[in-house]
């Protein structure tokens, strides 16, 4: 597994950058993360990683765009306006999570 | 054995802007062939990709108001449920598969065909309805699902779709 470092913190990702040790991830972390992919977090960008932040746990999965939809109560429309093209993707990534293996 | 990048590994959200299209034609007016079409516009919407529906024939009972909640599944010509073909013709078969189905497509999150219709929407996919068929079927834009954007005939969903790759179900 290799590790990259990002904004000084060395952290654990898979081939693809994607972080794979839940505990390593602080929401400064996040930041940086969003950063490197385009995205200026504010309080709307937050809810949503902080919603899939605290379903992995319980999900042991990442959640899909439509959960964070139907659960998260955070309007698809609105998240492809935050996180443009590959919304579920890009949260995931933020969020040091895998990315979501659900199809829908 | 731990590897140390150096650099940092950012994945690719593939941000330049990609012209990449999906045409989906649903022609089928079965539950479960509502489905395909849904499931795959969904996922390339999720990946930035362009995305058209194309309504036509059956699959017009998709989006028709009056069906779309209420397709349907059968046994009947389906010999995948390894089932006895002349069960499926008792009274009631049907109904019961489609409950089933239902209950199934329901039991892992994914929503029935009006609300994955205005997901795809949200998603900014695209539906079109068939010209033709409205015409056999003497169907107008107010019986159809207010998210269609309009009825309009085979040539023009070619000429909207140019560049497409292109999906038929």
């Amino acid at each position: 597994m290799p590790t990259t470092t990002i904004d000084g913190n060395e952290i654990h990702v898979d081939d693809e950058g994607f972080m794979t040790r839940y505990d390593e991830w602080t929401e400064e972390l996040g930041t940086a993360l969003a950063a490197r992919i385009g995205v200026e977090m504010d309080d709307e960008h937050w809810k949503a990683i902080r919603f899939l932040r605290r379903d992995f746990p319980v999900q042991e999965e990442t959640a899909t765009l439509r959960r964070v939809a139907t659960v998260g109560h955070i309007p698809t429309k609105q998240l492809f306006a935050l996180f443009p093209r590959k919304p579920a993707k890009k949260m995931a990534y933020i969020a040091g999570l895998p990315k979501p293996r659900g199809c829908v | 054995m731990t590897i140390t990048e150096t650099a940092p590994i950012i994945p690719s959200f593939g941000e330049e802007e990609s012209d990449r299209k999906l045409a989906i034609i649903c022609s089928k007016g079965n539950l479960d062939m509502a489905y395909p079409g849904l499931i795959l516009a969904n996922a390339a919407l999720g990946e930035g990709v362009e995305t058209h529906l194309f309504f036509t024939f059956w699959g017009f009972d998709m989006i028709n108001k009056e069906t779309m909640g209420d397709l349907k599944f059968t046994m009947l010509g389906n010999t995948a449920t390894h089932m006895p073909q002349g069960l499926g013709g008792l009274p009631g078969m049907t109904a019961m598969a489609t409950s089933q189905m239902k209950k199934s497509i329901a039991d892992i999150g994914v929503p029935e065909v009006p609300e994955f219709l205005q997901q795809i929407v949200d998603s900014g996919g695209h539906l079109w309805a068939c010209r033709m068929s409205a015409d056999m079927q003497h169907l107008e834009a107010e019986n159809l699902y207010d998210e269609v954007e309009a009825i309009i005939s085979a040539s023009d969903f070619i000429e909207k779709t140019e560049g497409a790759q292109l999906l038929f179900i």
